[in-house]
């Protein structure tokens, strides 16, 4: 088990520095830089300094430095937490992304748990009460959940929102909290404005989670022992819990791989669609402006979550189930 | 297979039976003999198998309908639309949906439109548009209407619907520039449509070189493709697409722009299908045709074209088809996010991204209208996909 772990995370460190190494050049391909644009504004002004203001800003930033020179300092400085300078309002990055990256981990998360929550209460009752009126609305519920795309659905809502109800629903706090510290108000603010978007990003894997729980657990009820069990008296809800829901719950830990770069996906365009003050946004600006050292921060964090997302989910289906475990100890 | 032989009668009758000889003569094959439906059955190759199993998938064949009417309706968009793509009515900006009526005051008119009034609202200096109920203004059929270039080739006139004389049809409203919005929508599937099939062209063709060298090779060439789509595969696409699609320079031509937007598009989805090519040639190319094959000398390129390939393409077409929507669904969030496709060349999500700014969109709601051709669209594709999925594997 602990070779299994090791090697896992040290699989993990190729993997991000190439995927680092990649987002940085591809950041950097377009012609031009970030300094490009705002002098382009001064020069259209009139402003006679521009060229040499140009300059000087090129020299903060290290722009006239080739781009493996200012990756690896970039990447040097991540070990220190020093990610260099945003261009645009020349603020250190780690300044801008940490309230914004504490927000986004939060959101993802209780996605997560909202998806492991609401498809283990319908897929269960779905699988239960197969044919019945519940299980009809589960699936139509579901159908929809998969074909409507999430930022679509997040701008309807905000349409209906803001015109039936008059509230807004973007944000992710009341704005007397905002730049404030922490307290329990806030904290409440943030889990109501939470609500929405969170049921936005998670309507597609809820969706798919629930299809795939009702089609398990409907596959081992109808096994012998289920059948035996009944047959003996077992009272019906303990036939239910002991066993075929405990094996139905196998993808809840295994699908992860595949929902969680789906749900970090979803929370990018409906975090911008719902203008929260989470990464989406910031990420979208720093693309633009062709701002090189934030947007590489936000996807190495981006790929970083994932990455340690996936090992998470190995770890524990390892843990749960022994058939993995062994399988993967006696491969070596 | 059933049996055709004419029932004996009862044996169970006390007279007996008179003795009975066939004076025709003895057919060995009578049992073998089918129907002519048998026949038309078992003869049928497996492409027919397919298309009569997915006939009898109702939702999938209307879904298939509807798909080929969205695109015939690509072909003729100039017909369809009443106005062009980038025609500005500067006197009607963001006006109201005017909607077709047929009784005037209780009289029977035919499809017609009543015109517009425009007021400014005295507070907000909002325009505000009513419909002048007193002027009922015939539409046209089948006329000649505004100036267009059919497909940028050939000039024309013709329509289906043109507007009445000196009035205007603006069945869903305009946008900022007093643009029609149901023309714009029209003119739009043009590219939102194609898209998605361009961009599984490409993703197919990637699909299958890739797989297929690691599916047939195995070995370093193999761990390298596999190493390369798990990466993919593993990482959420959409930052992904973004930093991509930022990465088009600026000044390149918004064709090449609209090229590159596919080739983006395709450089992500391929590690699904790839994986499935990988799959199925693994385990096909074990099977004894495939040594039989090997072994008089063929070429890989031909075993794998000539042997392995038809016995998994109807799966490749069956799940390319359902990631058609996701394209599309991609193609317009970035279109969306002002990341994708810029105008001139317009798309649903460049549509949509008008209506970014909330504020906007709720007092002029139908620029939200882009958002139904899309959601129907992947629905029907996501039904065909469906149907396509059971059809591809008549033999089960």
């Amino acid at each position: 088990m602990l070779r299994f772990i090791v090697r896992r995370v040290l699989l993990m460190i190729p993997t991000l520095f190439v995927i680092s190494a990649l987002v940085y050049f591809i950041i950097d391909l377009p012609p031009g830089d970030c300094v490009s644009s705002q002098i382009e504004e001064l020069v259209a002004r009139g402003d006679a300094d521009a060229h040499q203001r140009a300059e000087e800003l090129r020299e903060l930033y290290g722009l006239n430095l080739p781009l493996w020179q200012r990756y690896l300092e970039w990447v040097g400085g991540i070990f220190r937490w020093d990610f260099g300078l945003s261009c645009q309002d020349t603020v250190p990055v780690a300044d801008l992304i940490g309230e914004r990256l504490t927000l986004t981990i939060i959101m993802e998360t209780s996605t997560i748990a909202f998806i492991w929550i609401v498809s283990f209460l319908i897929g269960t009752y779905a699988a239960t009460h197969q044919y019945k009126l519940g299980d009809y609305v589960a699936s139509f519920i579901g159908f929809i959940g998969l074909a409507i795309p999430n930022f679509l659905l997040a701008l309807v809502l905000l349409y209906v929102g803001k015109v039936y109800f008059g509230l807004s629903i973007g944000g992710l706090m009341d704005p007397e909290y905002i730049d404030k510290p922490l307290s329990w108000g806030k904290a409440l603010s943030v889990m109501q404005h939470l609500i929405i978007p969170v049921i936005v990003i998670g309507m597609s894997g809820t969706a798919g989670m629930i299809r795939r729980l009702r089609a398990n657990l409907l596959d081992e009820l109808q096994k012998q022992y289920v059948v035996t069990g009944r047959a003996k008296g077992l009272p019906p809800m303990k036939l239910l819990v002991k066993y075929p829901l405990r094996h139905s719950l196998n993808p809840f830990v295994a699908d992860i791989g595949g929902l969680l770069p789906d749900v970090i996906s979803g929370s990018v365009i409906v975090s911008v669609v719902l203008s929260l003050p989470t990464t989406g946004p910031m990420l979208l600006g720093a693309l633009k402006t062709q701002d090189v050292n934030l947007a590489a921060t936000f996807l190495l964090f981006v790929a970083a979550l994932t990455v340690i997302g996936m090992l998470i989910s190995d770890l524990a289906l390892a843990a749960l189930d022994p058939r993995i475990r062994f399988g993967a100890t006696s491969e070596k | 297979m059933t049996d055709t032989t004419p029932n004996t009668p009862p044996s169970a009758s006390p007279r007996r039976a008179p003795h009975f000889v066939s004076q025709e003569p003895w057919d060995p094959y009578v049992a073998e003999r089918l129907t002519k439906e048998q026949e038309r059955y078992y003869m049928a190759g497996q492409w027919k198998l397919m298309w009569w199993r997915f006939r009898r998938h109702r939702p999938a064949v209307v879904s298939a309908i509807f798909l080929l009417l969205m695109y015939f309706s690509t072909v003729i968009s100039e017909w369809i639309a009443p106005y062009d793509l980038h025609t500005r009515n500067s006197r009607y900006i963001f006006a109201a949906p005017q909607s077709v009526h047929l009784f005037h005051e209780g009289t029977f008119m035919g499809p017609f439109v009543y015109g517009l009034k425009m007021e400014r609202d005295p507070a907000t200096l909002q325009r505000i548009y009513s419909p002048d109920t007193t002027k009922p203004q015939q539409l046209r059929f089948f006329c000649l209407g505004e100036r267009y270039e059919f497909w940028g080739l050939i000039e024309g006139r013709f329509h289906f619907v043109c507007p009445p004389e000196d009035g205007t049809f603006f069945w869903l409203g305009t946008d900022r520039l007093g643009r029609d919005m149901f023309s714009r929508i029209v003119y739009a599937a043009r590219i939102s449509l194609t898209i998605g099939i361009i961009g599984i062209a490409l993703s197919f063709a990637l699909a299958l070189i890739l797989g297929g060298l690691a599916g047939y090779y195995g070995g370093w060439v193999d761990s390298v493709v596999q190493r390369i789509t798990e990466i993919i595969k593993s990482f959420p696409h959409l930052p992904l697409w973004l930093a991509l699609s930022a990465a088009l320079p600026v000044t390149w031509s918004p064709l090449l722009i609209y090229f590159g937007i596919t080739l983006i598009l395709a450089l992500l989805d391929w590690p699904g299908l790839g994986r499935a090519v990988r799959s199925k040639l693994l385990s096909l190319r074990e099977e004894d045709y495939a040594a039989a094959a090997q072994m008089m000398g063929a070429k890989p390129a031909r075993i794998i074209g000539r042997h392995l390939l038809p016995g998994f393409m109807s799966h490749l077409i069956a799940s390319a088809t359902l990631s058609i929507p996701s394209m599309i669904l991609a193609e317009t969030a970035l279109s969306f996010l002002g990341l994708g496709l810029r105008p001139p060349i317009t798309s649903w999500g460049v549509l949509l991204n008008e209506a970014t700014d909330i504020n906007v969109v709720a007092v002029n709601w139908w620029l939200m209208l882009p958002v139904v051709p899309v959601i129907l669209v992947i629905l029907a594709y996501q039904f065909m996909g469906d149907g396509m999925r059971d059809a591809a594997d008549p033999y089960a």
